[in-house]
């Protein structure tokens, strides 16, 4: 909350000078002109985060399901911590890996600088998959045994009973992984600023380098003075704004299921 | 042994051989042996423990679900044995369908829960889906209460309502076998009513084996009646003998409440 107001008071001025609107909707990042749009970042996070879940989700929900459901037990007890494991790597060893390993893949596999939106998400997408699978599993877990009693005794097969039966009743719980990973991947800064590239062009494809808001923020703090400084608090509102709009948005998602 | 009102008895529907079950190694059921027969009802009484819910549990296969579980001896379902190698449990569980203690909708609507079996089982012809719908709900004497709301959550009915509606999704997949686990336990005597009545109404038509603790219900519903204590089978025959003739001095305290 302090953080909040101090980050707010900081940032707002800028809001005032430059124009909230300009600064959100225009694409050009140029401290030294004077000239602060971050709609390029805000892209930048969008993509980065939208391409992460879409590699974690599925891989997550399904290893959650095949840890709770269907692997033996010894098995699964082998599993847990190796994912575990997964979440205590620092950030920036994250960052490094992707630096050594998977920038040079996508340059040689894909062409383009390697720096990019997809390795941005595809690190980020690894570096959610514990928390998604460990909200998601529980959520498995705590479904009642009885549903999947109740399926089994009607002659469906433990798939059947998992994709009809037990994902859809556990799915209030998925969707509260899928926020949490969503919230982390937004939120990371140093290992995606590491193998994005982050330049401040709108980025045109998958291949092309970006900037996290994040990213901006961390970069540029160091030196930045006056408006400069003030425009990245104000990047600091905004990245706010966007977190709170996609929580929002999660939450209504989940009212209008519970309705139907 | 005196058998001259009994009815002619037709081939059993399931064969039971010797059938010792254990826990962990502690037999909840001993060396059992007994015939079931085709489109009658039977009960099984016995105090809490005494096994019975176990015996119901090795016709379906249901035990396999708890580990630990070890099943020694044979039953044959039409003369092939269910725990044979290689014997399609999904397959028998469709044949030998059941309802449990508690009701357990899926948490899905009415319709949904009734075209469970159906759908997972191939069918995807909506017409046909609400013809069955139609006809299970019918069967299970619940179409006139829930034809209006077939689309709201199930778990929206009266635990009665639901537990008829377990019977109608069971229904819905042809099964000749219909195993109740206490099916009116959980429910109000009105409900209860209603349940023995389906009861008497379906066992025109298939194989029903219900386990109960209640000695009336039991008198009421079944042709013939089966005492267990301590996992031992004492006593097995048509209901009206057991309870006004018992043979074993063991069931004739149990009966006239003397214990249990």
């Amino acid at each position: 909350m302090i953080i909040g107001l101090f980050v707010a008071a900081r940032g707002l001025p800028l809001f005032l000078s430059f124009g909230a609107w300009r600064f959100i909707a225009s694409s050009q990042w140029e401290p030294a002109q004077g000239l602060f749009g971050v709609f390029p970042m805000i892209a930048g996070s969008l993509l980065v985060t939208a391409g992460a879940l879409l590699l974690a989700v599925p891989l997550g929900v399904g290893m959650a399901a095949f840890l709770a459901e269907l692997a033996p037990a010894p098995l699964a007890r082998a599993l847990r911590p190796a994912v575990d494991l997964l979440a205590g790597i620092p950030s920036v060893v994250y960052g490094f890996v992707g630096l050594a390993v998977l920038v040079p893949w996508i340059r040689s596999a894909f062409g383009g600088p390697g720096f990019s939106v997809l390795a941005g998400a595809l690190l980020l997408g690894v570096m959610v998959l514990p928390t998604i699978v460990a909200v998601a599993e529980d959520a498995i877990r705590a479904v009642p045994r009885t549903y999947r009693e109740g399926s089994l005794a009607l002659g469906a097969t433990p798939w059947q009973t998992l994709t009809r039966v037990v994902l859809p009743a556990a799915r209030p719980g998925i969707v509260a992984a899928v926020v949490l990973g969503m919230g982390r991947a937004i939120g990371e800064t140093m290992a995606v600023l590491m193998v994005t590239g982050n330049v401040t062009a709108l980025p045109d494809s998958l291949l092309a380098p970006a900037r996290t808001l994040t990213a901006n923020i961390a970069l540029e703090m160091s030196y930045a003075s006056g408006r400069h400084q003030e425009a990245l608090f104000a990047t600091g509102i905004v990245l706010f704004l966007v977190i709170m709009a996609l929580n929002a948005a999660a939450a209504l998602a989940r009212r209008k299921e519970e309705r139907a | 042994m005196d058998h001259v009102h009994a009815p002619p008895v037709p081939a059993p529907t399931f064969t039971v051989r010797n059938l010792t079950i254990a826990y962990s190694g502690n037999p909840a059921i001993k060396n059992v042996s007994l015939d079931l027969y085709p489109r009658s009802v039977t009960a099984f009484i016995g105090p809490s423990g005494c096994g019975k819910s176990t015996f119901l549990r090795a016709l379906n296969r249901m035990n396999d679900l708890i580990p630990g579980v070890t099943t020694q001896g044979r039953i044959l379902l039409e003369g092939e044995d269910i725990y044979a190698p290689g014997v399609d449990v999904v397959n028998l569980r469709k044949r030998v369908g059941m309802v449990f203690q508690r009701p357990n909708p899926f948490p899905m609507s009415i319709f949904d829960n009734v075209a469970y079996g159906p759908r997972i089982h191939g069918v995807t012809d909506r017409d046909r889906l609400s013809a069955i719908v139609e006809r299970s709900l019918t069967a299970a004497a619940l179409w006139d209460e829930v034809k209006d709301r077939l689309h709201k959550s199930a778990l929206d009915l009266s635990g009665g309502q639901q537990q008829r509606l377990c019977i109608a999704r069971l229904l819905a997949v042809d099964s000749e076998v219909l195993l109740m686990d206490e099916p009116a336990s959980a429910l109000d005597p009105i409900s209860t009513g209603k349940i023995e009545d389906l009861i008497d109404e379906l066992k025109n038509r298939y194989t029903i084996l219900i386990v109960t603790h209640n000695m009336q219900q039991a008198g009421r519903v079944s042709d013939r009646t089966a005492f267990f204590l301590s996992g031992e089978l004492i006593e097995y025959g048509l209901t009206a003998e057991v309870f006004e003739s018992p043979r074993d001095r063991r069931t004739e305290d149990y009966i006239t409440g003397r214990f249990g």
